[in-house]
């Protein structure tokens, strides 16, 4: 890392590289935990999944 | 522009320093002990499987999922808290706290989000009994036995051993909202296989341990005694290990398997107890790790088979 003070602080390119990888972990945990919901949810309700008022 | 770079203008003493991350993907991985959350899944998977009912794949799925994430938070919040210990231990010194890659605060916001997110989703998922005991598990593993006992009494991995018993409790529980006997007997029997599995692997380690100033019992007390008690826990364990078969929850082939690999670990035993070195204290280690593996894979295929033969198991 380098640190400057007019520049603020500047990544390193194994830094970015390694947020990079963090980030898309994050993206793809999301991404599965909102088709483990979905999938859940249809489960769990079966056919009433649709039987609401309107 | 990131936030790195915008947020450094903030004004802060000028000795403060913002530095980056550097942990990987697979730091934050290692956080959640994968190797200890792999036995964690099979004895929950074997506990949900063999419970009476049924439960839809799916379902079944996302418990063990939260119990595998509820075990790998109470792993990263263990990390979290043991930093220091884990620095002056050569099997722990390249984690990813004491290496650097990872700041502390980061593995206790990490552990704390996975465990709030495994206890709700279980709850939801299954019932609140099952997510209330995963909570109870994470709790116990955390405050009971990293925060107190472990430093405080030769007693620790005994007492402390619980919280690897729960999980085929838990999968019981996901599966019938409720504790049977059978769940307990799981339960016991990894309570008693704790002991004998890590005072074997201490026995060579207790030096590390020392460092450390974690009163392992081959610390506090000496190897002798070490070998005595882990003889004497093993033939608890030899009797625990056939008692789902001779209370009747098992068949034939669970007893025998079972009484041939209690039988394994009393011999085992026996020659940690005679000899001095630590040879039969690594054969013992490995084979417990083997022995409660076969326990709880012969359960699950005893099972299947009894469903399969029309035997109420």
């Amino acid at each position: 890392m380098q640190q400057d003070d007019e520049n603020g602080i500047v990544l390193t390119e194994e830094q970015k590289r390694r947020r990079r990888a963090r980030s898309i972990a994050i993206a793809l945990a999301l991404g599965a935990l909102v088709l483990l919901f979905y999938v859940l949810t249809i489960v769990k309700l079966g056919p009433g999944v649709l039987n609401r008022p309107l | 522009m990131s936030l790195i770079t915008e947020g450094a203008d903030i004004a802060r003493p000028a000795d403060a320093r913002v530095e980056p991350s550097l942990a990987d993907v697979g730091d934050y991985l290692a956080l959640m002990k994968p190797r200890v959350m792999s036995l964690v899944v099979f004895t929950a998977l074997v506990g949900l499987a063999v419970a009476p009912g049924h439960l839809h794949p799916v379902i079944g799925f996302v418990a063990l999922l939260c119990i595998a994430v509820g075990a790998g938070a109470a792993g990263a919040l263990n990390m979290w808290y043991d930093a220091d210990v884990d620095a002056v231990m050569a099997r722990t010194a390249d984690r990813p706290i004491p290496a650097g890659r990872v700041r502390r605060g980061e593995a206790l916001g990490f552990g704390a989000t996975l465990a709030v997110g495994a206890v709700a989703v279980l709850g939801l998922a299954t019932n609140w009994l099952a997510a209330g005991l995963l909570a109870f598990t994470i709790f116990f593993y955390v405050a009971i036995y990293t925060m107190w006992l472990k430093r405080s009494t030769p007693q620790n991995i005994v007492i402390g051993g619980a919280a690897g018993a729960f999980p085929p409790m838990i999968g019981w529980a996901a599966a019938t909202g409720g504790i049977g006997v059978e769940s307990l007997l799981l339960f016991l029997i990894i309570f008693f296989w704790t002991p004998p599995h890590f005072w074997a692997l201490s026995l060579w380690r207790a030096g590390d341990y020392a460092r450390a100033g974690i009163p392992m019992l081959p610390v506090v007390a000496g190897p002798a005694e070490t070998r005595r008690q882990i003889l004497i826990y093993s033939f608890v364990l030899a009797p625990l290990g056939i008692a789902p078969w001779l209370a009747g929850y098992a068949g034939t082939l669970f007893g025998a398997v079972a009484l041939a690999a209690g039988a394994g670990m009393v011999v085992l035993a026996i020659q940690v107890r005679r000899e001095s070195g630590v040879a039969a204290a690594k054969q013992l280690f490995a084979f417990s790790i083997l022995y409660l593996f076969v326990l709880f894979a012969v359960l699950l295929a005893d099972d299947r088979l009894g469903h399969l033969l029309g035997r109420s198991v």
